[in-house]
């Protein structure tokens, strides 16, 4: 069964936005979960991606997604009215949300798009949330707007400078770690270099922090074991175990290792593609 | 022998067989007919199917080989009980239509277990001629029979659909499309219940597709039976995971489902617990043949987006049918050297006769009484070895296989790229993480009784699921049973 593109939007520089017909998975879904897609046809990769919002009424789902392989650029290729071939889900574990207190939300780059019904979810019952969402450059912060709906307290840092604060999120991060009172837990969503630092900060601080790991996937459902991590030494699923995981035992350093195991395919895919039909930047 | 030998030696033995001349003796000197098969070097380069199948002389010639017995042990040896004897006497007699419709009584995926079922562990290890040569290889090849059968019903008009019953108002959920679940579905179609098959993957079969590779059971023959279940109006709906789409509770309670049957397979693969483990390189079987088979990695930039190891030197580590397949796909895609790597000897490995014969004569390096006990990886974290120890065999542990006992101080290297761990699964989490109403074993499967219920009213389960590790034939055993029950739970005894 293909899914219908009802509405498709650029967020910035190649973060793309879609909201796609799937009315079951719209039902099911909550906070934290993901799903895994298959572009074209049934020999697509399959990639998970999280989910960022859900419309059970009118039966769609939201994805956010970065276009850096030949998989992400053909699905910014699609245009409203397109279809995407194979969605599953939800997978993985749904987050869980419960008042904790105050916590604090750390959005990395397109992070920010899986953190934010989190962040709802958690604002919803009855949390005090803090929001830091971290981007390169001031073009490629998503979300901002959405998140300052639901916080508390937003803070903003670019690498550059060129938005807001000037630096990285670890750096608000440890001020409001060394509050007083401290956060009483920590969500992180970002590339895995950024939640590393993050978790060593809380760590350091000791304030609790889930962080939410996107690995490479096949079937998402626990048979192949591509997805697996090292959680406090013992190997975990991230695809039936995760995708959230106790950020002060995630190995993060052997994640990012695995998550680059077929960095030179990819490229010859990449490569091969743009050759070929890659409109990245030609778009509206 | 030759075309025309073959032929004569045929008409020979009808002629006598029809003066009621054909005597056992005669049918001992029929010699067992070899499997045409693709060459063994050819291959190395391809995934088209290498057991291409008896002719027409062949599959009559091998049937003559079957003794007719009053009481033939074959049958008992079936896990579904296919009446062997006589659709063998059928071939003999050219009648291939009454052949199918023997097996079909019985069996509803004869070009799969044609293919798959580990006949000499089963129909063949029965076998009186088998007996009389003390090998179960030279028993009448009960299997490449059943293929026959089943393959030339497919080029002709035979392959009908079977005739479904008139509506009952019930509906029955199939959760997983592996060969268990394709069973069920038929058999509660043919009853007339609104059979609905969920499917997690985007394509049905199961392990058929995913798993068993091409070069042993081509995909178009799982599609063909995938379509014959479709023809007959069950509805099959793939990207579907039970238990987080919909729970089995949902199903029940509120998508009006009177009836469901769980053969969700394997599920989390199981690794050895030794340092490298999560090196890049090291694979799962499951993964490794999933992206190989169901994701057409050897297709990579030509049609398919799945990447796999561009590999050179692999280790595979089991000796079961799934280290073979695991082992001949790393051939099929490029790798210059495969080992095997097994902890007992040859004799203990669970996999088929056939499936180690065909490995061997591609070229793959069986490593017997040897396992690794680290792996090793380079600076960007990659596998680069594997550090093995010899093994010898001392007592008979449970399984009643004499245990593996490390010799010590037998470290070696073993050079390779590539890892891939085909020791098994253990069971598939996410209906016990989400349907607290079905008991568990404390390995993870679900209880059932002999009908195959489980302990939630109107749900039943069958395959790996319950059994940890099943073969195609006895899943599909299972599905047979369950689906009687399921057909009696309804009120529509068969």
């Amino acid at each position: 069964m293909s899914h219908k593109i009802v509405q498709k939007t650029q967020l910035a520089d190649k973060v793309f936005s879609a909201v796609i017909e799937a009315p079951l998975i719209a039902q099911a879904r909550q906070p934290g979960q993901f799903v895994i897609v298959g572009i074209t046809n049934d020999y697509s990769e399959r990639i998970p991606l999280t989910i960022a919002g859900t419309d059970p009424v009118q039966g769609t789902i939201q994805l956010i997604w970065q276009a850096l392989g030949k998989s992400t650029c053909e699905m910014a290729d699609l245009q409203e009215g397109d279809t995407i071939e194979n969605i599953v889900g939800p997978l993985g574990q749904p987050t869980h949300i419960k008042q904790f207190g105050t916590v604090v939300c750390i959005g990395g780059g397109i992070g920010n798009a899986p953190l934010l019904p989190i962040a709802t979810a958690l604002k919803e019952a009855g949390n005090t949330v803090i929001s830091i969402l971290g981007a390169r450059t001031r073009d490629l912060l998503i979300l901002e707007d959405k998140f300052a709906a639901i916080s508390d307290e937003l803070i903003v840092t670019t690498d550059d400078g060129s938005y807001k604060r000037q630096g990285l999120v670890t750096e608000p991060l440890r001020e409001v770690c060394t509050r007083h009172p401290k956060p009483d837990q920590a969500y992180v969503i970002g590339p895995a270099i950024m939640m590393k630092f993050c978790c060593d900060v809380t760590k350091e601080l000791d304030v609790p922090i889930e962080a939410s790991l996107n690995t490479i996937m096949v079937d998402g459902t626990g048979m192949c074991g591509g997805c697996r991590v090292e959680v406090g030494g013992q190997t975990k699923f991230v695809c039936v175990d995760g995708p959230e995981f106790d950020g002060h035992l995630v190995d993060f350093d052997m994640m990012m290792k695995r998550q680059i195991a077929y960095k030179k395919q990819e490229h010859e895919a990449m490569e091969a593609y743009k050759d070929h039909q890659c409109r990245i930047g030609l778009n509206p | 022998m030759s075309e025309q030998a073959l032929k004569s030696q045929l008409d020979e033995l009808i002629k006598k067989q029809a003066v009621s001349q054909l005597k056992p003796s005669d049918r001992y000197a029929i010699e067992a007919q070899p499997m045409p098969e693709q060459d063994p070097v050819a291959r190395r380069s391809s995934v088209t199917e290498v057991a291409q199948g008896y002719t027409e002389l062949q599959a009559r010639l091998e049937a003559m080989r079957c003794l007719q017995c009053k009481n033939p042990l074959c049958i008992k040896g079936c896990p579904v009980a296919i009446p062997i004897r006589d659709f063998i006497a059928h071939i003999a007699n050219g009648q291939y239509q009454a052949a199918l419709a023997v097996i079909k009584q019985a069996s509803l995926l004869p070009a799969v277990c044609g293919r798959v079922c580990p006949q000499e562990e089963q129909c063949q290890l029965e076998c009186v001629i088998g007996r009389k040569y003390k090998d179960p290889m030279k028993a009448v090849s009960i299997g490449r029979l059943e293929r026959f059968v089943a393959d030339w019903a497919d080029g002709s008009d035979a392959a009908e659909t079977p005739d479904v019953g008139p509506a009952t108002g019930k509906k029955v959920a199939v959760v997983g499309a592996g060969p268990g679940g394709i069973v069920v579905a038929a058999d509660a179609r043919r009853a007339g219940h609104d059979v609905t098959l969920f499917e997690a993957f985007h394509k049905p079969g199961g392990v058929l597709v995913y798993g068993i590779p091409e070069f042993r059971l081509p995909k178009a023959i799982v599609q063909k039976e995938v379509d014959v279940l479709t023809r007959m109006g069950v509805k099959i709906v793939t990207n579907f995971v039970v238990g987080r789409t919909r729970t089995i509770s949902q199903l029940m309670q509120e998508d009006g489902f009177d009836a469901v049957y769980i053969g969700v397979g394997a599920g989390l693969p199981r690794f050895m617990g030794i340092e490298g483990e999560s090196l890049v390189g090291v694979y799962s079987a499951n993964e490794y043949l999933t992206r190989a088979n169901l994701m057409k990695a050897y297709d990579f930039g030509q049609g398919s987006d799945t990447p796999i190891a561009q590999s050179k030197h692999v280790a595979v580590i089991g000796g079961g049918n799934v280290a073979m397949d695991s082992a001949r796909t790393a051939v099929r895609l490029g790798a210059e050297k495969v080992y095997l790597v097994y902890r007992r000897t040859e004799k203990e490995m669970p996999a088929r006769l056939e499936e180690v014969h065909h490995a061997k004569q591609e070229g793959i390096e069986f490593r017997l009484l040897q396992s690794p006990q680290r792996i090793l990886g380079n600076e960007e974290f990659r596998v680069e070895a594997i550090e093995c120890l010899q093994y010898e065999l001392g007592e008979p542990d449970d399984s009643g296989r004499r245990r593996p006992v490390a010799i010590r101080g037998s470290e070696f290297q073993l050079p390779v790229d590539t890892v891939i761990m085909a020791i098994g699964n253990t069971a598939n989490p996410l209906i016990r993480q989400t349907t607290p109403e079905i008991a568990f074993n404390k390995w993870g499967n679900i209880e059932v009784d002999d009908q195959c219920k489980t302990s939630m009213d109107g749900v039943y389960a069958g395959g790996d699921i319950v059994l940890g590790a099943a073969t195609v034939i006895l899943a599909m055993g299972q599905g047979r049973i369950a689906a009687k029950a399921i057909n009696e739970y309804l009120g529509c005894p068969d």
